[in-house]
């Protein structure tokens, strides 16, 4: 039977799916001043967190950086909410430094979900989008399975793995969204009537065992650190979490192996059952077993879900195979021989939309004021989810407003390396951030994406006044140091040759500025209080901004270098729908490509694969032809 | 295959056909020209002289102040040239060598080589060419373009290859590992230390200057050795010439592209290609109205790479022969004392008094076919003798670009050599140890943007 349709309020932007994109999307669009409505499919699972408990890690954590100094939510969440903090890297140069969380994900669902109720603008209400009202390829609001007309200025899809997602445990296999929750199946074909190209991925998760059926005593105890950090520029060390929680590493075996081996022809990934695309940097423990055959054991991390439950997340133990073979090959880990299995592994199979039918400010190619963002552009992972979801939430509101898209290139943020990435080369995987995609990676580190994007956020309106002016006196405080040490002098004295000598280094020869002292490699910014009269008292904040820019300029300098290259060629804008059929001399296969991903600057076009130099030769002559021809 | 950002780079290239003419031109374009010129010029400050100007001076290897080659160089200053920016053309005299040396030089010193047909297209998006002439432009890029890939993909020696894909093979060994180390610090995996990445760099270094180093004998090999007979008339040049050509019928292929000068033979001496300069003068001196003598040599000379002075041994010295003698002092030359058949006017010893010690001289007779043996020996010698190691002799670099290539890979290995001796992290050193696995993959045409990702997730357990 039919439900009658009825027509719901107007809104000026309208996010589907309060995940981890969806929250952003729609906190972002409020907050620049846009009527929002955030429609999800269960209001229990805002801002869940399906997989690991966890936020951040390399790259992924400067993301989450990234959001909070564009004003976002997901740095605050997890700073109210974790049970453990750990920076990573710390052994290695400022560039791959990355701090990661433990959640505790009922109270980061809660705190999320308490922020977006009480976010002025922004109505959150549960349904299922089952259509888009399109006119004129225009997207005008949506449709509700409950009959409602929803209408607005722009939408933003982030429905996650919902879409006709698919639950795979050995041969049992049911239609589901994440962690059985009702799937999103009539949305998928309603993109696919407005001809959109969708694809299967697959990815999955591990099961969850009882922690108090843990025996500790066999696992080794990785606890959190004792120096405080923060995700958010605006936390406060003294609100550093002392009491927190550990995590615990064990590993497989043998045994684990031989069971694993012995029961593949159950495993839905060789079976043939799993049609979709699973990513090669998450791969099920039977896919690593198989692959890595030559490999004796494994790690696993065991990871407190959060304070309120015993459940305990079994990180690098991701499977599809039969529940019962998971009770084995869970019993026969060092210090789970007694684990309860609480919930099965699964593998999930869901659409996504192939991204290079996206322009960089997320809105599809097709459907104007059509937006999509998260794991539903075929990327994985709370924090990529986050970093599209605020994109796409600025964009949306702008276009609600009529005002001009806002980007950010692969030189100003791994948000952009990655929604290049997306919507210029697609992907043939669920995408996740990694340091080694960004060319530019000590330029886009944690420390400075608060100098990198706040001035941004403020333009847009999504930081306030009082974290704007903490933010500028950080900025004086920096430049005021760094014309400091540039301009005292250090001179040559027997103290100085001491410490030189007991660090290994060179006595010096003649008096030097000390900000060249502080190059040195054998000095630190520590160091240099003895030999400086009226050493100010500088916050930690500065001193590494101040260290970074001193120690690392060559690297820095040969970076920008780069970087001012990438924006010569970013100058070089791409007419919109150019015919590259009209193109001599274009080779066939770079002509396909162009037409695919219509590409914006000849700088985006010469990252496609399959177009080669000559290719990007003519068709800069072929550009500049067209110039000539309307001037003339 | 470049892949980088490429434009507006400072780009350089040899402008005049290999073997035409007795002048060599080295062109360079770019906001960076003047300074890159400047680093290998000894002469006026570029900087300073007034634009369409020729400045005489000398290109000097910087590594060791040596003297390349006498040149004249052209300073034109944006915008009236005719790429519409700064360019400069260093006129050398013309060998192969040297003129290849030079643009290696500017290739190493901030240059990039010039793409194909890239000062035309430069000429028409600065706005220099007219709209008219836009389709040919384009037609010139693409035929220009594949032509060059072909070149490239042919002379792609398959030794060079395997020795390349070696050599990235042991930066990825310390490179993948980095990176796994750097986005999986959870992982008990083994560190990339300090020392290992140390030792890679320098073997894989040490392995990249050899091969920069045997770049003038590919470009030999492929190109031939441009080599002079000079002499005063009836000094016995011309039975040289048709001995060699006689000799060794085996001539060598011309170069791809290019015409063959009917000027040129191109004959085999035990495995060098000798490309002979101006025969025809040779054939010349047969005739008994010849006139030309020394003028012609003079210009043969500007051309050659290696230069063989033939004196006749049964006659002393005259002016013209002195005058040749100090003539050809700073080339690389063999003087034959020809006609040892005859009574001896001019012994060995009489003329090593003459020139410096270490002058190759050989008495041979080439009537009666003696001396001619050793003659070949010499010639073998000075080209596979010098310092290049046996067992890298079958691998060659033989073009600007691989050669360029490879100058930038060897720059980034210096630097991380560097770094590594002071401690920088290993993540900043990651930067240039990744620029030279880069600059190397573009060696062999491997290159794709994504290529170091797919290695690691097919060499490394990683995952969740």
């Amino acid at each position: 039977m039919t439900v009658p349709a009825y027509t719901g309020e107007d809104y000026d932007v309208i996010v589907v799916g309060a995940g981890h994109a969806g929250s952003e999307a729609a906190l972002a669009a409020a907050r620049m001043g846009q009527k929002t409505m955030l429609i999800t499919l269960n209001l229990e699972m805002v801002a869940f967190m399906p997989c690991n408990p966890s936020v951040g890690g390399p790259a992924k954590g400067i993301v989450v950086r990234e959001v909070d100094a564009l004003g976002g939510q997901m740095g605050k969440n997890i700073d109210a909410t974790y049970i453990q903090m750990r920076m990573l890297n710390t052994g290695k140069g400022p560039a791959v430094r990355a701090l990661r969380a433990q959640a505790d994900k009922n109270a980061y669902h809660r705190v999320m979900k308490d922020t977006l109720e009480n976010t002025p603008n922004l109505t959150l209400r549960q349904g299922m989008a089952t259509d888009l009202i399109v006119e004129d390829g225009q997207c005008r609001g949506i449709v509700t399975n409950t009959g409602a007309r929803y209408r607005a200025k722009a939408v933003v899809l982030t429905a996650g793995t919902s879409s006709r997602g698919k639950i795979i445990i050995g041969e049992l296999m049911y239609s589901s969204g994440p962690n059985n929750s009702i799937p999103s199946i009539k949305l998928s074909e309603s993109l696919e009537h407005l001809g959109f190209k969708l694809r299967r991925f697959k990815t999955g998760t591990p099961p969850r065992v009882n922690g108090h059926t843990i025996d500790y005593d066999q696992t080794q105890e990785e606890p959190g650190d004792k120096t405080p950090n923060a995700f958010s520029f605006t936390t406060k060390d003294e609100d550093y979490l002392k009491d927190q929680m550990s995590c615990w590493m064990t590993y497989t075996n043998e045994e684990t192996h031989k069971i694993i081996r012995a029961n593949l022809k159950r495993a839905p990934m060789f079976s043939g059952v799993i049609k979709g695309v699973g990513p090669r940097y998450c791969p099920s423990i039977e896919d690593k077993v198989v692959r890595f055959a030559d490999k004796p054991r494994h790690q696993i991390f065991l990871e407190p879900e959060g304070r309120d439950t015993s459940e305990y997340y079994v990180g690098d133990f991701s499977t599809s195979m039969p529940e019962e073979i998971q009770q084995k090959m869970l019993h026969s880990v060092a210090g789970l021989q007694h684990a309860q299995m609480m919930r099965p592994g699964y593998a999930i199979e869901y659409d996504v939309i192939e991204p290079w039918q996206l322009t960089h400010t997320l809105e599809t190619k097709r459907v104007k004021n059509l937006f999509t963002a998260g794991q539903m552009n075929g990327t994985s992972g709370y924090e990529e989810a986050a970093g599209q979801g605020i994109m796409a939430g600025i964009n949306a509101a702008l276009r609600a407003q009529g005002k001009p898209g806002f980007t950010l290139g692969r030189d100003e943020a791994y948000i952009g390396v990655m929604i290049d990435d997306l919507v210029t080369k697609g992907t043939n995987e669920p995408y996740r951030l990694l340091t080694s995609r960004a060319e530019y990676r000590l330029i886009l580190r944690h420390d400075n994406a608060d100098l990198r994007l706040t001035a941004k956020g403020r333009a847009l309106g999504l930081i306030d006044d009082a974290r704007f002016a903490a933010f500028e006196e950080k900025k004086r405080a920096i430049a005021a140091e760094l014309a400091r040490l540039q301009s005292i002098r250090i001179k040559p004295s027997q103290a100085v040759d001491d410490f030189l000598a007991s660090k290994g280094g060179a006595p010096l020869k003649d008096g030097i500025l000390a900000s060249d002292f502080l190059k040195r490699p054998e000095v630190s910014y520590a160091d240099l209080a003895q030999f400086m009269p009226d050493h100010p008292a500088v916050d930690r904040r500065v001193v590494e901004q101040v260290t970074i820019q001193i120690k690392y300029a060559g690297y820095i300098a040969k970076e920008q270098q780069k970087i001012e290259r990438l924006h010569r060629l970013e100058a070089k804008r791409i007419p919109a729908r150019i015919d590259y059929n009209a193109i001599n001399g274009i080779a066939t296969e770079a002509r396909q490509k162009l037409t695919k991903i219509q590409p914006e600057t000849i700088a985006q076009a010469e990252r496609i694969s399959g177009v080669n130099p000559a290719d990007i030769a003519i068709l800069s002559v072929y550009i500049e032809q067209g110039k000539i021809a309307k001037v003339g | 295959m470049p892949n980088s950002i490429t434009a507006y780079d400072t780009i350089a290239a040899i402008s005049t056909p290999p073997g035409e003419g007795g002048i060599s031109i080295v062109r360079l374009s770019g906001d960076q020209a003047l300074p890159v010129a400047q680093r290998v010029f000894k002469g006026r400050n570029l900087a300073k002289v007034a634009s369409h100007t020729i400045n005489y001076g000398h290109i000097i290897d910087p590594s060791d102040g040596s003297v390349v080659d006498e040149v004249m160089v052209s300073v034109m200053r944006a915008p009236k040239t005719y790429t519409r920016e700064d360019v400069i053309e260093i006129n050398c005299h013309g060998g192969i060598v040297d003129t290849n040396r030079i643009l290696q030089l500017l290739l190493s010193h901030g240059a990039r080589m010039a793409e194909p047909g890239e000062f035309t297209k430069r000429a028409f998006l600065n706005g220099r060419i007219d709209l008219t002439q836009a389709e040919s432009v384009m037609d010139l890029i693409r035929a220009k373009t594949d032509k060059a890939m072909q070149v490239a993909v042919d002379q792609l020696d398959g030794n060079l290859s395997h020795l390349i894909k070696t050599m990235r093979q042991e930066i990825f060994s310390v490179l993948g590992q980095e990176e796994v180390n750097i986005d999986y610090p959870e992982y008990e995996m083994d560190e990339v230390t300090g020392q290992m990445m140390l030792e890679k760099a320098t073997a894989v270094r040490d392995h990249v200057a050899q091969l920069l180093a045997t770049a003038n004998q590919g470009k030999i090999l492929r190109e031939g050795l441009a080599t002079a007979i000079i002499g005063r008339p009836n000094v016995g040049k011309s039975s040289l010439l048709n001995y060699l050509l006689h000799e060794d019928k085996a001539i060598v292929t011309d170069v791809a592209g290019t015409t063959r000068d009917t000027l040129e033979e191109y004959v085999n001496v035990r495995g060098v290609p000798l490309k002979l300069v101006d025969t025809a003068g040779i054939h010349h001196t047969t005739d008994k109205v010849e006139k030309i003598g020394v003028a012609r040599s003079q210009k043969a000379l500007g051309q050659a790479d290696l230069v063989l002075l033939v004196l006749d041994a049964s006659a002393p010295l005259q002016s013209d022969d002195r005058e040749l003698l100090k003539a050809t002092q700073a080339k690389k030359r063999i003087i034959l004392l020809n006609k040892t058949d005859l009574p001896a006017a001019i012994t060995p010893e009489n003329l090593a008094a003459l020139v410096p010690d270490e002058t190759l001289i050989i008495p041979v007779s080439v009537l009666q076919a003696s001396g001619l043996d050793e003659l070949e020996a010499a010639i073998a010698h000075l080209f596979f003798g010098e310092g290049i190691e046996n067992s890298q002799s079958s691998v060659l670099v033989t073009n600007a670009r691989q050669y360029g290539l490879l100058a930038q890979a060897k720059t980034a290995l210096d630097d991380v050599v560097t770094a590594l001796k002071n401690d920088v992290p290993l993540d900043l050193v990651q930067i240039d140890m990744t620029t030279a696995w880069e600059k190397l993959g573009e060696v062999i045409g491997q290159n794709a943007p994504d290529e170091l990702i797919t290695q690691l997730f097919s060499q490394f357990c990683l995952g969740k």
